[in-house]
């Protein structure tokens, strides 16, 4: 009998190749099915995952924390506190050339404007319908001032005015930035902390040099 | 061709650029005698980006992204044929985890498009979904992973010159080894469903067949010379990155036909699954993974002066050789950036594959070349 | 009672309005509700035809299918049908207008008359024709005509190539179709579709040698014939685009998709009567169906708890009168309808398609060789009842299968594949 299934399954139209694709959409089928696949299993054979579709928007997948999709700039406390000094190298790196950035502001004399010891931007803009979230901004800027947000219901209903996002829609504070990314935050804020400790004992160095008695090193952060 | 006895007039058919077949907008201008293709000519260049040209005018860092979307489906192995060719230009080393992990992800970057290109190919053929379906769960599961390394699930932008951008995350490579175990169970149901289904076999047998005097001749690469016979593959000609590491055998077809092609490609992911298995055995968990030189070339990119020169690297992309050809006069900005296309160069022969073939078969053959017109127009 | 609910319903309204008119105005009334009966079920069937194939293939490729228009998806063929409805009705130019619109006409008015025979219960059929059987043969060629027409009047490259695929895929399966419902003929000795049924009161014509191989060259044939997967080249999507129906839109589409639905239903329902036994079933008590609902109604997960509850509380209610009912004829016609209704969505989600020529050559190297011998085996088995004709037949065909494939096995099997070490 066997050689009989073998003879028709070797070769010519409607044989055995075609009946194991069919059984195999059929095990699939009966997969999606809770009930079914409760039966499947008692008799040992075992189907894929069921059902992938995961609908939204009723449920959302969970992104991973690395998942990038829009920058964001950072402020340490307030708002007036950025990080950001106007430097342009973002504008300049930036791949498809989507952030607009006009600065430093400047004072009525034409001056640059310090605020907290820093400069900071008049304008800055990025255009969402243009970035391609390739983060390249990110990995070039000196200060940590740009990070990459996991928003992505940003649908609007007019393509250019509402897609170009501006300096205050922009800003996100430094807790913001510890809640979606934890990870990635600490390192930031570990190595701002370094730099900080770097720039301390050089600032409390040159405070002798003034005349007055010489402190200890102390910033303790 | 022989003498017709009845005067009958030859069909010029335009197939494309708006096509669901087409991979792509391409274009096909097919003359047909009855149902039989007596000329076909390629029209391509409606995806034309001006890529190498943008190039030429930004930082070496600053064309990743864009080489991101040369063959979108591959974002991890055109990543790092960039890099290699950056590597050669300014003699940057890579340290030996770096290497591990780039390997790991260009096997996984294999197994995604050979994956999907098994899919679209049944999809041609009109299986109505359920293959490429099944293809796609799979490949899911290997972005999700792209996904938790790069932030992206296809567009990745995670390979650089010297190394990786980011350390891995956490508990990435166990999950890695899971998916890995798991795939083998997959690739015995797809073959299930398709290997030695007859209406497949009927379809793709003796159909598209390239000799391989043609395929050399014209510069044929990937599974397609493979499926030829030719035994040419980079990660054994070249030995680049640690491939020389890995035990590997290459699978060799006999006739050339559509058949061929999509079987070699079954048995590469299995290859593919043996060389994962040995990289995540010798993987170490913690380690640099970027050599200083190329963390410093990430971080400020203008001060990156490679010397002059010029550095062509290639590598076994899935779909072929890729290379990268890049010509650099001292400045931070390249001189001359040019992309060997796999898929451009393969596509050259598609005409002596289709003629004396029926337009169904046209189709089929070109799902069989494997192109993303992302790579053919750059 | 419930087998003949809807006989009842029909003689009951029939004697009232006999009361009220006169003898030819009832004659023409009867007629005319037989006729309202189909016309309503036919588009209702389609459209929910259409309905149960995305979700089954949907299913079958690991995900949901529509859901969102409506409770489980159900109002996704009215949304299609609004949509076909409100769109533009595009003729190309140089089209012949009249043809063009007739397409899609003939189409579907056979697959509709075609309905008129069917047997969907007991003494529920349209009309009892003599000559069922040659009726539906007949009618159902008319669709290579259709899409003759529809292809050729479009005046496009593309069409004309589909439309003459189609016709002669049409052509060729017509012949292994008729034969392979000869041997009803030989055995039943009548036409009319319920003799059919009735005939197979004992035994399904399906559970004999030549009942079997017939069924299933009438089966793949009617795939054929209704241009489905894995036979569909003449509208192959990924190739000419659309191939017959390329130039055709909004209602007029509707209507070549609605003919092709039909005539799906029509090869099942038709395989059904012929050869599956059409209403016939063994005399199963009707209760334990209702008992079994009420688990799967109580865990439907997306219906409202409320719906849920009513639903469990109206089949617990009933069950008890059903006590002594078995199943209707019409429930059994209607499963092994859908039944057959579902292998031909499960063959569309599994295959790829079949080039032309190989289509062609399994119609005339296979099928019909196959329904010729099958013709002799039916005669054996008619000429010698009982075991020996039986066992004679079912030899002949085995043998006869097992050539036939041989014979048709294409010239290289497998090509030896190598791997090497470097």
């Amino acid at each position: 009998m066997a050689c009989f299934w073998q003879a028709l399954a070797g070769g010519g139209m409607i044989g055995a190749g075609v009946l194991k694709g069919m059984a195999l959409t059929f095990r699939e089928f009966l997969g999606t099915y809770p009930a079914f696949r409760w039966v499947l299993e008692r008799v040992g054979v075992t189907t894929n995952s069921g059902i992938v579709t995961s609908e939204y928007p009723e449920k959302k997948l969970e992104h991973p924390e690395r998942f990038r999709y829009f920058p964001f700039l950072v402020y340490d406390g307030t708002p007036e506190n950025l990080r950001c000094v106007s430097c342009k190298i973002c504008e300049q790196e930036c791949p498809p050339q989507c952030i607009h950035i006009l600065g430093p502001a400047k004072d009525a004399q034409g001056r640059p404007l310090k605020v907290n010891g820093r400069t900071i931007p008049e304008k800055f803009d990025i255009d969402m319908s243009i970035c391609m979230s390739c983060r390249i901004c990110v990995d070039v800027c000196p200060f940590d001032a740009i990070e990459m947000d996991n928003q992505y219901e940003f649908a609007v209903t007019d393509r250019f005015g509402p897609l170009v996002f501006d300096k205050n829609q922009l800003l996100r504070s430094n807790e913001y930035f510890q809640k979606i990314k934890p990870i990635e935050a600490a390192t930031v804020d570990q190595r701002l902390a370094a730099k900080a400790k770097k720039a301390a004992p050089a600032a409390s160095a040159a405070a002798p040099a003034a005349g007055q008695p010489s402190q200890p090193a102390t910033t303790s952060q | 061709m022989a003498e017709q006895l009845l005067n009958t007039q030859l069909l010029e058919v335009n197939i494309g650029p708006q096509h669901p077949s087409t991979h792509g907008v391409f274009r096909m201008q097919a003359t047909l005698d009855g149902e039989t293709v007596v000329r076909l000519k390629p029209v391509m260049g409606y995806l034309h980006r001006n890529h190498e040209q943008i190039g030429e005018g930004m930082s070496y860092i600053a064309s990743f992204p864009f080489t991101d979307r040369l063959d979108y489906f591959c974002a991890m192995t055109n990543n790092l044929g960039l890099a290699l060719a950056i590597e050669q230009l300014a003699g940057i080393e890579v340290p030996e985890r770096a290497q591990y992990i780039r390997v790991i992800l260009a096997e996984l970057t294999r197994l995604v498009n050979h994956t999907a290109v098994t899919g679209f190919l049944l999809n041609d053929m009109g299986a109505f979904g359920t293959p490429l379906l099944y293809a796609f769960r799979e490949r899911e599961k290997i972005l999700d992973l792209f996904e938790e390394v790069s932030g992206s699930r296809m567009m990745c932008n995670y390979v650089r010159p010297g190394g990786v951008r980011e350390d891995l995350p956490q508990g990435w490579l166990s999950r890695v080894r899971g998916l890995v175990a798991g795939y083998p169970q997959f690739l015995d149901e797809f073959e299930q469903l398709l290997t030695a289904n007859e209406i497949i076999r009927q379809r793709t047998q003796h159909v598209g067949v390239l000799s391989r005097e043609l395929a050399v001749s014209a510069s044929v690469t990937g599974p397609m010379l493979r499926a030829t016979g030719v035994d040419y593959d980079i990660r054994k000609v070249d030995g680049y990155s640690i491939y020389p590491r890995f035990t590997f055998k290459t699978p060799l077809g006999t006739i050339g036909d559509v058949y061929d092609r999509y079987y070699v490609r079954i048995l590469e992911m299995r290859e593919s699954l043996k060389m994962l298995t040995q990289a995540l055995k010798e993987v170490q968990e913690t380690g640099l993974f970027i050599s200083p030189k190329g963390a410093a070339m990430g971080k400020a990119p203008r001060t990156f002066r490679p010397p002059k020169g010029e550095a062509y690297g290639r590598i076994e992309a899935p779909k072929g050789e890729l290379g990268f050809y890049l010509v650099s006069d001292g400045t931070p900005q390249p001189y001359r950036y040019h992309i060997r296309a796999p898929s451009f160069i393969n596509l050259t022969v598609l005409e002596d594959m289709c003629l004396g073939h029926k337009v169904a078969d046209v189709i089929i053959i070109l799902g069989s070349v494997d192109i993303v017109m992302g790579e053919v127009d750059r | 009672m419930i087998d003949q609910l809807f006989v009842s319903g029909y003689t009951a309204v029939m004697r009232i309005v006999e009361k009220f008119v006169p003898g030819w105005l009832a004659t023409v009334i009867s007629i005319l509700l037989r006729i309202g009966a189909i016309a309503a079920i036919a588009p209702a069937i389609m459209m929910y035809l259409t309905w149960l194939e995305r979700k089954i293939i949907a299913r079958m490729q690991n995900r949901l299918g529509p859901n969102r228009v409506g409770p489980y998806g159900l109002a996704q063929p009215l949304a299609d049908g609004l949509k076909m409805l409100i769109k533009e009705d595009i003729v190309p130019r140089g089209a012949d207008h009249l043809l063009h619109f007739l397409g899609p006409v003939l189409a579907v008015v056979p697959a509709i008359l075609v309905f008129a025979v069917i047997p969907f219960g007991r003494n529920m059929v349209a009309v009892d024709l003599d000559v069922g059987v040659l009726y539906v043969l007949a009618v159902t060629s008319i669709s290579s005509y259709a899409i003759f027409i529809g292809g050729w009047a479009s005046r496009s490259k593309f069409s004309v190539l589909g439309a003459i695929r189609s016709v002669a895929q049409i052509i060729s399966y017509e012949v292994p179709s008729v034969l392979s419902v000869v041997v009803l003929l030989m055995v039943v000795g009548r036409l009319s579709t319920v003799a059919i049924v009735e005939a197979q009161a004992q035994q399904w014509f399906v559970f004999t040698p030549w009942g079997f191989i017939g069924a299933a060259i009438f089966f793949l044939s009617g795939i054929a014939e209704v241009n489905r997967t894995p036979f569909d080249m003449p509208e192959a999507e990924s190739e000419l685009v659309g191939g017959f129906h390329t130039e055709y839109s909004g209602m007029k589409f509707a209507l070549w998709y609605m003919g092709e639905f039909l005539g799906a239903f029509a090869i099942s329902a038709f395989t059904t009567t012929f050869f599956l036994g059409g209403w016939q079933g063994p005399s199963l008590p009707l209760w334990p169906m209702c008992l079994l609902m009420i688990p799967v109604v109580a865990t439907a997960a997306r219906m409202p708890k409320l719906l849920r509850a009513i639903g469990v509380v109206a089949l617990a209610a009933a069950a008890p009168g059903l006590v002594g009912e078995t199943v209707p004829s019409w429930m059994w016609f209607l499963s092994k309808t859908y039944a057959l209704v579902f292998v031909l969505v499960w063959l569309r989600g599994t295959f790829p398609r079949l080039r032309v020529d190989q289509l062609m050559g399994l119609a005339w190297k296979f099928l019909l060789p196959m329904a010729l011998i099958n013709i002799v085996a039916a005669g054996v088995w008619v000429m010698w009842p009982g075991v020996v004709g039986t066992v004679v037949s079912a030899a002949m065909l085995a043998i006869s299968v097992v050539v036939l494939v041989r014979l048709n096995a294409p010239a290289p099997l497998q090509p030896r594949r190598y791997v090497l070490v470097d």
